[in-house]
């Protein structure tokens, strides 16, 4: 108990002692738990508006539809088949059959597909869509599904064409019978006009007069019928006896409402993988931002540690307390990474405007709990295993005497140095001193531009997909570019902290030697951009790293899709713009550490 | 120039550093007039904190004077700007200092050569410069070694050898024997000697009589002013080792 509270002790006056590092740390590991807590917690979060939307619509438990046996001049849709499956036994309740067909659109200035689909205009016991503005259809007027309403960007009261026929919008409504636009041809859309084959449709209620009207010879009519079941739960049950007893293709295809929940779970799909993506991402950051922190701490650590052995600690109680006082931290930033993660979920799982209601803050799970708390434990530990360990393992006398580890010596280095201009001097030989702080630097700005260049994969994608070509705005692609804009700003920031932080442990480490140098005539202009090219040489290895990690990211998580390599000169100002970043922001803690008098420097620190 | 021309090569006026504020003010260099000649080895002596080593970091523009002036060869250091003064360093002057600071990761070579490095010589003009000096100091056959496998008296000599690189028209050394033990110290001397033999400026400041006494002129400085000063004639050419107390 005793060895307990001299632990607790001594670690708490540690962190006391240096607030400023230990909020970085903090910092540094709340942002991993949190982006890995908004990526585990976006799994089904959905599900609940879902429900909202389907009780508020009188959503049907299975959807049914035939189409036409083959393409144009076949015979028309079997009707029959639809009106057979009312009076199959489980069956409680339906609406239609009712037809639709698909129509070219134009709306706002936009031109699209629309699926049309003929309704009554009186109200239907299942799948009656729940009106957000304006009323329900009439002869001559519409009502547009709300996801695409807003991509339109058409109102009630509006006016669109179909097939070049004029009708006013009546209202806006959302349906539990389909998922919302852009996805409503998740269950394959049968579009035989080329003109309407290169976009997303989205779908519209008119009168059943109207549908028909609109239905031609290349898209002829096809029906849908809404089912209600004695059992909903057994609805998968009662799809897939039908399909087993009726496996013609001209049968109605059938589809379960827990398919259609499943697909509007999967409308955050997208950003649950970025996000979870993105969280290992900066985990791997927090590690360097953590190591740097660390290492950066060492001289004083080893000091500490000598003072400890001094006075009777052991080395299993020197580096209980390092990994004691880093343990407690990583456990207190995962628990705001919990917090803030389960708060701001509810920004990224609002499923748009196709269904209604608010999924709330996400439940989290045990599971998530765990993992998140295990990932910001293992950071810490990861980064302070090694220097715990050196540092109960320093001899006492050593630990007192010594005020930092020797400088590495790349002779091959000291001698290409020396034929460059004074600041490339510089910084080649401050870089050439702590080589493992290089390869921090160059993994660190490699990751950042792994994710960075993956996010550019995902825009490249996304500016290629079906419907981009139609200028209408997908929700999707929308909300994927908000989860993308937030990784990568997260990814930018840890990657400039990571910089920072770098810089100023390279520059303490080089204080000695870099007052030295301007001792002997190096101006500080000389030795700030000296220290800031340190940092240069290795984030242009990262960054061009960041090139094949990105694509090989992509790949490796696109369960073998098609890769869409951004143009080069994508990648080219990527590089650039990450090299010139890193420049840009070492130079001020650069410059920062040759304001200090190099007299003084040299005065105080012994060679 | 014209103060070279004269003879003399640096100089000082009412030369004042302070540090703190109010109560805690302390006047580390108190108006202090100084004029070392070309050619001239003066000897600055005083206890430790008399602010010999503040006098000499102000003389070689490595702090900025709180009042007064400081002249080297014509330029009004307290008057120019850092990267004047960075100039002005890497050309005219040389530092030894008491713990040597060399870089331990660079070879005694590399060590010398580094200010002619930063000064735009060649690496070639560097290296045989560097070479050159090592071989004045007796340390040719060290020139590969890290500073880590150098006695303490060596590490001066290449210091002191770094601190010609660039032929400096004044040499300031702060406490140039204070880490050595005798014989390094006897070494030292030697050197210093054999450079003010060749006409080199030399500003020494110790605590050392013995070092002191190899000078044209003692200083002696108490509480950041100039307390007594003292020409001494002949130097000590000859009687190095009875100076540094290895002889009878």
């Amino acid at each position: 108990m005793g060895r307990i509270l001299l632990v607790c002790r001594l670690a708490v006056r540690d962190l006391r002692h240096r607030p400023a590092s230990a909020a970085l740390l903090l910092l540094a590991i709340a942002t991993a738990a949190t982006t890995l807590t908004l990526g585990l917690a976006l799994q089904g979060t959905t599900s609940r508006p879902y429900d909202t939307t389907r009780a508020a619509t009188a959503g049907p438990d299975v959807v049914a539809q035939v189409i036409p046996p083959g393409p144009s001049a076949s015979p028309p849709a079997d009707v029959g088949a639809l009106e057979q499956l009312t009076r199959v036994s489980g069956v409680d309740g339906h609406s239609g059959p009712y037809p639709f067909t698909f129509a070219a659109l134009r709306a706002g200035g936009h031109q699209a597909g629309a699926l049309v689909e003929g309704r009554d205009q009186g109200m239907a016991s299942v799948d009656q869509p729940d009106l957000i503005q304006g009323s329900w259809i009439r002869p001559g007027a519409v009502v547009i599904e709300r996801a695409f309403a807003d991509a339109l960007g058409v109102h009630a009261g509006d006016r669109v064409t179909l097939n070049g026929r004029s009708f006013v919008v009546s209202g806006v409504a959302v349906t539990a019978a389909i998922p919302p636009y852009p996805d409503i041809c998740f269950f394959g859309c049968d579009l035989s006009t080329t003109a309407l084959s290169g976009t997303e449709p989205g779908l519209i209620w008119l009168t059943q007069a109207d549908a028909r009207s609109l239905a031609t010879a290349a898209e002829p009519l096809n029906y849908v019928l809404n089912l209600k079941l004695a059992n909903p739960a057994d609805a998968n049950a009662f799809v897939n006896a039908y399909e087993s007893a009726h496996p013609a293709m001209s049968a109605p295809f059938l589809i379960s409402w827990q398919a259609m929940s499943a697909e509007d779970g999967r409308l955050v799909s997208n950003e649950e993988r970025v996000l979870t993506i993105g969280s290992w991402l900066l985990g791997l950051l927090a590690i360097a931002s953590v190591a740097v922190l660390v290492g950066g701490r060492m001289a004083e650590l080893t000091r500490r540690v000598g003072l400890l052995k001094a006075v009777g600690s052991t080395p299993s109680l020197v580096a209980t307390v390092l990994l004691a006082e880093h343990l407690v931290l990583a456990l207190v930033a995962a628990g705001i990474g919990l917090l803030a993660g389960w708060l701001c979920a509810p920004l990224l799982t609002n499923p748009g405007a196709g269904l209604i209601g608010v999924p709330g803050a996400p439940p989290i799970t045990l599971d998530t709990i765990g993992l998140v708390v295990a990932v910001a434990l293992g950071v810490a530990v990861a980064a302070t295993f090694i220097p715990a360990v050196r540092a109960a393992r320093t001899s006492t006398v050593r630990a007192l005497a010594d005020s930092a580890r020797a400088p590495r010596r790349r002779a091959w280095l000291v001698a290409i140095s020396s034929r460059l201009p004074v600041p490339l001097l510089l910084g080649l030989r401050f870089a050439a001193r702590r080589p493992r702080r290089m390869v921090l630097s160059v993994a660190t700005i490699a990751i950042t531009a792994t994710g960075i260049v993956a996010v550019l994969m995902v825009h490249a994608r996304s500016d290629q997909s079906l419907g981009a070509g139609s200028g209408l705005d997908n929700p999707q692609n929308d909300r994927l570019n908000q989860v993308l804009l937030v990784i990568s700003v997260a990814l930018l920031v840890r990657a400039a902290v990571n910089a920072i932080l770098i810089t100023w442990a390279t520059m303490l480490d080089a204080r000695h030697s870099s007052a030295l140098a301007r001792a002997l005539g190096a101006t500080p202009q000389q030795v700030t951009i000296g220290l800031s090219s340190a940092q240069v040489l290795p984030a242009l290895i990262g960054a061009l790293l960041g090139i094949p990690g990105g694509i090989g990211l992509v790949a490796a998580v696109g369960h073998g899709e098609t890769l869409t390599i951004p143009p080069s000169w994508w990648l080219i100002v990527t590089v650039l713009a990450i090299t010139a970043g890193v420049a840009a922001i070492t130079m001020v803690p650069a410059w920062l550490g040759t304001r200090h008098p190099a007299a003084e420097i040299l005065q105080s620190e012994l060679a | 120039m014209n103060e070279t021309a004269n003879g003399i090569v640096l100089r000082s006026r009412g030369l004042t550093k302070t540090f703190g504020k109010g109560d805690g003010l302390v006047r580390a260099v108190d108006e202090v007039d100084l004029d070392v000649a070309t050619a001239e080895t003066v000897a600055i002596m005083g206890p430790s904190g008399c602010g010999k080593s503040t006098l000499l970091h102000l003389a070689g523009g490595l702090e900025r004077p709180s009042g007064g002036e400081v002249t080297l060869a014509g330029n009004r250091l307290d008057q120019m700007g850092e990267r004047a003064l960075a100039r002005l360093r890497r050309t005219a002057i040389g530092f030894v200092f008491q713990a040597f600071h060399l870089i331990d990761e660079l070879t005694a070579r590399e060590n010398v050569e580094l200010p002619a490095l930063l000064a735009g010589s060649s690496p070639r003009a560097a290296r045989r410069r560097a070479t050159e000096l090592l071989d004045r100091v007796g340390l040719a056959d060290r020139a590969a070694f890290l500073p880590a496998a150098l006695s303490g008296g060596q590490r001066q000599r290449v210091a002191i050898a770094r601190a010609l690189s660039n032929d400096p028209l004044v040499v300031l050394a702060d406490e140039p024997t204070g880490n050595l033990d005798s014989a390094a110290t006897l070494e030292v001397l030697r050197l210093f000697d054999d450079l003010r033999s060749t006409g080199q400026t030399l500003v020494i400041v110790t605590h050392d009589s013995r070092i002191a006494a190899t000078a044209d002129r003692l200083i002696s400085m108490r509480d950041g002013v100039f307390v007594d000063e003292t020409r001494l004639s002949g130097g000590t050419r000859g009687n190095l080792s009875a100076l540094a107390g290895l002889e009878g």
